[in-house]
Formats: structure tokens, C-alpha cells, sequence
């Protein structure tokens, strides 16, 4: 498949009071041409930091892209670019999407006014043309009677229409890459469902890649093509869906796999539950990030952090667990393709 | 179920005004009781009415009509003393567990300070009461003495739920316990939940969106839209077989990791009516892929179907 972006080694951090928060530390990772890779793990993670590194969105916050850190887009070198021609490329080439539509549509205009100042900003056409455009956007997004809702102010719409607003702003220029981070969390299963469709629906008539943030594991298998689980910083494992959901090789994977009640599960029995808290992204890591949390450690995990190593072209995995000499463990009972009823 | 009800709840109504004279009909004649020891779950999209129905229950809102009957006795007419105790076994947990913490005050502070109400004790025998409490909920001692910032999502709410036990209750309004939360720290609270129930016999109202928890969770589940129960059914049927329109979409939508087999998503049009102006007839007929003209004039009335599972369609029989 055709490589329309491509992370090398991204390192990311943030200079504090406390000292330097290694963000996001050493990923690495590939999308292909209308592939939809989801992003997922526990708050704080560095989900978020790099889908902003890739839209070298960073620099407001503080976040230093590290030397040696490499972003190519559609054969660019994103991190060698002038302001100018980012700001070429962010919009029109990709966009992104945030969770809180609130905070990231401006509470002061009309949405018409906010999608066609975006069309102004990388093309060159008359207000006509740009209101034409903005209506024929709300359609694609499916809001009705696009014409009044384009003098609306985004507070008269509903979470659900202003996400949806997001996505015609997001779309207007057809980029071939869409960010979207927790496009959903705030909104209700049912509204969900629908916009979830709706991305779907739009990313295969448009050939967009996605990358999708979330934490709700049940979006990711019914959306995603592959997916990169991420800990501390780091992707701990990465595969296809059914890699990922089928067998899937890391501890921390099948920690977040089996807090979610299964359909067989009795009920009110135990959850699984992780304890502990990640580890303190001020320190430097010497070990497998996951180590203080898991019930697999093994010395050598406190000794060195595992390489990642591929079972499949697809599917890697970061464990010790992997290596010939290491035990063999079974996943928990009730994840990975054990619970069809 | 052949127990005396804790709770019996009947044609509850909770109205509130808004602008321009309007009332919006946040809870719109509801009935359904609730049994000790059990948990009652209320789903439905946001704004449907189940925030509104736990707070008028537990009596922080006063109804608008119908009648709440508490072991029998109806809780309008209970006397000062009653009232204080019917306050002290009935308790609230709520979502955000870091907005109802005072951040000036610490952790000990936070959990005596209701009890201290309501139960005559020495100093020595609050702080003895509050490391039991903090370790019942799973935390150590040496926390009495934080603030609420400096403890995590889970710790917070873990907090919320040992100053709701101090009051020794009975009976918890737990409201989206854990819609904040990472998922292995949901599993932690919803652990922690179903332990204390087993271990003190507590009966829960417990109130989420999140379908796969409240599967695990609930005995018995009332079905919200738009202020109104459309469905009642203990937990097993209700997933197996709902059987209002309503319930079929909304359950159509969960987002599913165990995938071995893919339903028919069920695609509602549009978005809930304003409960300032619900449709006339059957609430759902706006958006419902079933309505015939009856639906549009006759509100449908709540009948049992199939034994304990009550539904409010026409139709629900022939679907
Ligand atoms: N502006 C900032 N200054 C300092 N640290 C930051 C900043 N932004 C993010 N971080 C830190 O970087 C790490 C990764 O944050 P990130 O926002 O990427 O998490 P996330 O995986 O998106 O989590 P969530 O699921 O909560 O959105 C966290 O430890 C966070 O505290
Ligand atoms: N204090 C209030 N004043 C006016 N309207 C309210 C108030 N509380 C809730 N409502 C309205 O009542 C309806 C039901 O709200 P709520 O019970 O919070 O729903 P839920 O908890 O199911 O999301 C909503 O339309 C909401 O806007
Ligand atoms: S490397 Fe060791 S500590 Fe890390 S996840 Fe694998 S088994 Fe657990
Ligand atoms: S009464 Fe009619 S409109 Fe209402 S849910 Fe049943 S079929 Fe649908
Ligand atoms: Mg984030
Ligand atoms: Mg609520």
C-alpha cells in the first residue's frame, strides 16, 4: 500500500517547572492511502501530543519536537517546513478535529462564516461560490436545512450538529488526511453511532486516511484498519483490527481488553482492573514502561525495555514475553475472539 | 419479585420552567419501584430525564406530582424526624467527582462532615470511623490528611463514595459514577461498587450511558426518552429481546469489541425533540421507523408484554 504518512522515531516533550515531560517517546508508524489507524490507551498516554506533532500543532502548548524525530507527508519533510507552507498543507491537505466542539468553533460567528473563512484562507473564490460550497458541506454532513443552520451561532446547535459542523470544516478542502481526536466522547451511543457512520461513509468516497483517537475500544473495532495500542509514550503493540482484537500479545492490551464487561461475563462478577498509574513521564525509562503494572514482569523486564518485534508484516509487539526464552502465558479468559457467544 | 418495594415510584412528574412561559417536561409521568438489595439502572440519551428523576426521588428537587413512596410511606408527608433520616439512608453519588469535592478541605474533613450531623461521636472515634471508611473504599489511612487535588480520577471518586457511606445508607442515586474515568479505573469503581452492595446489602439507582457497564451492573433497567419510561424489564431480556423501537435502536448503537457477531445497526432520524415541545401521541412517533397515524394521536400506555417486562409501543406485540 501507498504511504501517505510516515513517523520516524517522534520524540516529544514539554519543558515544566518540574522538568522536561517526555511526551511521546521514540514512535514510529506508517498510514497508508485511505487506511484508518485508531490511536488508543489510557488518558495521558501521548495520543493527542502526536497527532498534534504530525499537524506540527505543538508549538502553542510548548511541545518541542525532538531532534532526530522525522514526519514525512505525501514525500514531505513536515518538520523542514516554513510557517507558510504549513499552513498550506493544515486545512487543505490535512485536518484535524477535537473532542470539545465548543472550545474549537469560535462562539462569536456564524458556522456559514466559519467554513467559508476557511475555504478564503487556501482558495481564491467569491462569497457565492464560498456560501455554495458551505451549504453543499452541511449536506455532506448531513444536517438539515443547511441554508438556516448556515446563520447559526454554535451554540444553537446541539453536541452532535457542532461535531458535525467540525467535520464540514474539516472536509472543505478534501484533505487526504483527517485527524480526529475523541471525535465522539462527549456525545451519546446513539448520536455516535451516526457520526461514526457518517466518517466512515465520507472517508471512502473522498479516499481519506483517518487517524482516529479514542479510548472506547468498541469504536476502534468497528471503524479502524489497524490499530496502535500506546503506553507511557510509546506503542506497546500495533496490528490489524483482528490482530489487535483476536490475538493480541501485550499485557497492556489485554489489560484494557478485559476491563470491558464481555457479553458472557456473569453478571456482577469481577472486573479485571489495573492497578496502579502509568509511569511518571519526567523520568527517564530504563525498563518496560509497563513493568511496575504487570502481573507478567519478569526480571529482565526491570533490566532492559523490550524491542518490538513483529509477528506478522503487521502486527508488533513490545515484550519480553516474545522472546524464545521467555515463558509461555496465555491471555486472560474472555478476550480475544473467546467471547462470541 | 414479591418484596416490599424500597421505593415506589408513581406517575412521577418533574417539570421546570424556561423562557417565554414554557416548562420543559424534564420527568413526564413516570412509575416503576425499586427493590432493597437491588440496582435499578436508567438509560437513555442525554436529557432524557434521568439526572432530574434520581434528584426528585431523593427529594433535592420537589416534584412537580404524582406520589414517592418510601417503605410504604409517602415521602411529602413525612415528618421533620423522618425527613432526617430518610436524608441520612438516602444518598448521591455524582459524575465529576473533583466539582463536589471542596479543594480547601481535606480528604477526613470531606467524609465526616455530613456524619458528624448524625451521629454522636468522639473525636478519636471519627478519625477510627474515617480510616474504616478509607479503607473500605480501597484507599490507606495516611489519606484523611490530602487535598482532593492531589488524588487521581479514581481516588476522587472512590472519596465520593466512602462520604456517601459515612451517612450509613441504604439506598445510593449513583449518577454517571464513572462516565470521567479511564476504563481500567472504571472497572476499578464498578468493582468497588458490587462489593459494597454485596457486603452492606446497599440498593443502587444507578444512571449511565455506557450500555456494556450497565449490562454488567443492573438487575432490573428503566428505558428513558424524552422524560417518559418506555421500557421496564429485568437486565437478561432487555438485551436479548428489547422490545420497544426505542431500546432496538438504542441498544443497535453500542459500539462492540466482541465482534463474533455484527447486528443490523438501526438508524433513528434525527435528533431528540425538545422536551419543551415533545410530539404529540407517542413521544418517539417523531422518529420512530413503525409509526402508523394512531401513534401520532394516542400516547401509548405502559403494559407488561412478557412477564416483569413493560413496554410503552402500540405496536410492541406484532414488532
Ligand atoms: N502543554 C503541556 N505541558 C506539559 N505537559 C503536557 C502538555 N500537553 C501534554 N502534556 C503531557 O504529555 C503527556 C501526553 O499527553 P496527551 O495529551 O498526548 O495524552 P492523551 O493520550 O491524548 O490523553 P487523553 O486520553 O487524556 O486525551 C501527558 O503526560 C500530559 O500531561
Ligand atoms: N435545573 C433545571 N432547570 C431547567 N431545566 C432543567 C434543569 N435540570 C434539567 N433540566 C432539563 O430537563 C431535561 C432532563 O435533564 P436531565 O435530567 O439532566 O437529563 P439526563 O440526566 O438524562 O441527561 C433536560 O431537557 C434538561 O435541560
Ligand atoms: S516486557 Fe515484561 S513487564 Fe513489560 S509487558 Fe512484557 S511481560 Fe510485562
Ligand atoms: S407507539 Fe408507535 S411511534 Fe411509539 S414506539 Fe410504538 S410504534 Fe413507534
Ligand atoms: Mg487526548
Ligand atoms: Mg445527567
Amino acid at each position: 500500500m501507498d504511504s501517505l504518512l510516515t513517523v520516524k522515531n517522534l520524540n516529544v516533550s514539554f519543558n515544566t517547572y518540574a522538568g522536561e515531560v517526555k511526551a511521546v517517546r521514540g514512535v514510529s508508524f506508517d498510514l497508508g492511502v485511505k487506511e484508518a489507524l485508531a490511536m488508543v490507551g489510557e488518558s495521558g498516554c501521548g495520543k493527542t501530543v502526536t497527532s498534534k506533532a504530525v499537524m506540527r500543532l505543538l508549538s502553542r502548548s510548548g511541545g518541542i519536537i525532538k531532534e532526530g524525530s522525522r514526519i514525512e507527508f505525501m514525500g514531505q519533510d513536515i518538520l523542514g517546513l516554513s510557517t507558510r507552507e504549513l499552513n498550506r498543507i493544515r486545512g487543505s491537505k490535512m485536518s484535524m478535529i477535537f473532542q470539545d466542539s465548543m472550545t474549537s468553533l469560535n462562539p462569536t460567528m456564524t458556522i456559514g462564516n466559519q467554513i467559508m473563512e476557511n475555504i478564503f484562507t487556501h482558495e481564491k473564490t467569491t462569497r457565492q461560490k464560498a456560501r455554495e460550497r458551505a451549504i453543499e458541506l452541511l449536506k455532506l454532513v448531513e444536517i438539515p436545512n443547511p441554508e438556516t443552520r448556515l446563520k447559526n451561532y454554535p451554540h444553537q446547535l446541539s453536541g452532535g450538529m457542532r461535531q458535525r459542523v467540525m467535520i464540514a470544516i474539516a472536509l472543505a478542502l478534501n484533505p487526504s488526511l483527517l485527524i480526529a481526536d475523541e471525535p465522539t466522547t462527549a456525545l451519546d451511543v446513539t448520536i455516535q453511532a451516526q457520526l461514526m457512520d457518517l466518517l466512515r461513509s465520507l472517508k471512502e468516497r473522498f479516499s481519506m486516511s483517518v487517524i482516529l483517537v479514542t479510548h472506547d475500544l468498541g469504536v476502534v473495532a468497528d471503524f479502524a484498519d489497524k490499530v496502535q495500542v500506546m503506553y507511557a509514550g510509546t506503542i506497546v503493540e500495533r496490528g490489524t483490527v483482528d490482530e489487535i482484537f483476536d490475538s493480541p500479545r501485550h499485557p497492556y492490551t489485554w489489560a484494557l481488553l478485559s476491563s470491558i464487561p464481555g457479553r458472557a461475563q456473569e453478571s456482577k462478577s469481577k472486573l479485571y482492573s489495573l492497578q496502579g498509574t502509568p509511569p511518571d513521564l519526567l523520568l527517564p525509562l530504563q525498563q518496560c514502561p509497563f513493568a511496575p503494572r504487570c502481573q507478567y514482569c519478569m526480571p529482565i523486564c526491570k533490566k532492559a525495555i523490550p524491542k518490538e518485534n513483529f509477528l506478522t508484516d503487521t502486527h508488533g509487539v513490545a515484550c519480553w514475553l516474545q522472546h524464545p526464552m521467555a515463558p509461555k502465558v496465555t491471555p486472560p479468559a474472555g478476550i480475544g475472539g473467546y467471547d462470541h457467544e | 419479585m414479591s418484596k416490599q418495594p424500597l421505593f415506589e415510584i408513581k406517575n412521577l412528574k418533574r417539570y421546570f420552567p424556561a423562557k417565554g412561559g414554557k416548562t420543559v417536561k424534564a420527568v413526564d409521568d413516570v412509575t416503576f419501584d425499586i427493590f432493597p438489595g437491588e440496582t435499578f439502572s436508567l438509560v437513555g440519551e442525554s436529557g432524557c430525564g434521568k439526572t432530574t428523576c434520581g434528584r426528585t426521588i431523593l427529594g433535592v428537587y420537589p416534584k412537580t406530582s404524582g406520589s414517592i413512596l418510601y417503605e410504604g410511606e409517602e415521602t411529602a408527608k413525612m415528618s421533620k424526624a423522618q425527613l432526617r433520616q430518610f436524608r441520612r439512608r438516602n444518598q448521591m453519588i455524582f459524575q465529576d467527582p473533583y466539582s463536589c469535592l471542596d479543594p480547601r478541605m481535606t480528604i477526613g474533613t470531606i467524609i465526616q462532615e455530613g456524619m458528624n450531623v448524625h451521629f454522636k461521636r468522639t473525636p478519636a472515634q471519627r478519625n477510627e470511623k474515617v480510616t474504616e471508611l478509607l479503607f473500605k473504599v480501597g484507599l490507606t489511612a495516611d489519606f484523611a490528611s490530602r487535598f482532593p487535588h492531589e488524588l487521581s480520577g479514581g481516588q476522587r471518586q472512590r472519596i465520593g463514595i466512602a462520604r456517601a457511606l459515612a451517612m450509613e445508607p441504604d439506598f445510593i442515586v449513583c449518577d454517571e459514577p464513572i462516565a470521567a474515568l479511564d476504563v481500567s479505573i472504571q472497572a476499578q469503581v464498578i468493582n468497588l461498587m458490587i462489593d459494597l452492595q454485596q457486603e452492606m446489602g446497599l440498593t443502587y439507582l444507578f444512571i449511565s450511558h455506557d450500555l456494556s457497564m450497565v449490562r454488567h451492573i443492573s438487575d432490573r433497567i428503566g428505558v428513558m426518552y424524552l422524560g417518559s419510561l418506555v421500557e421496564l424489564s429485568p437486565t437478561a431480556p432487555l438485551y436479548e429481546k428489547p422490545l420497544h423501537p426505542y431500546t432496538q435502536a438504542l441498544f443497535s448503537a453500542i459500539p462492540d469489541v466482541h465482534r463474533g457477531k455484527k447486528e443490523q445497526r438501526i438508524h433513528l432520524q434525527g435528533e431528540i425533540p425538545s422536551p419543551i415541545n415533545p410530539p404529540s401521541g407517542c413521544k418517539f412517533s417523531s422518529r420512530c421507523p413503525y409509526a402508523q397515524d394512531r401513534c401520532h394521536e394516542e400516547a401509548p400506555a405502559l403494559r407488561e408484554l412478557e412477564k416483569d417486562h413493560f413496554v410503552t409501543c402500540h405496536l410492541a406485540a406484532q414488532l
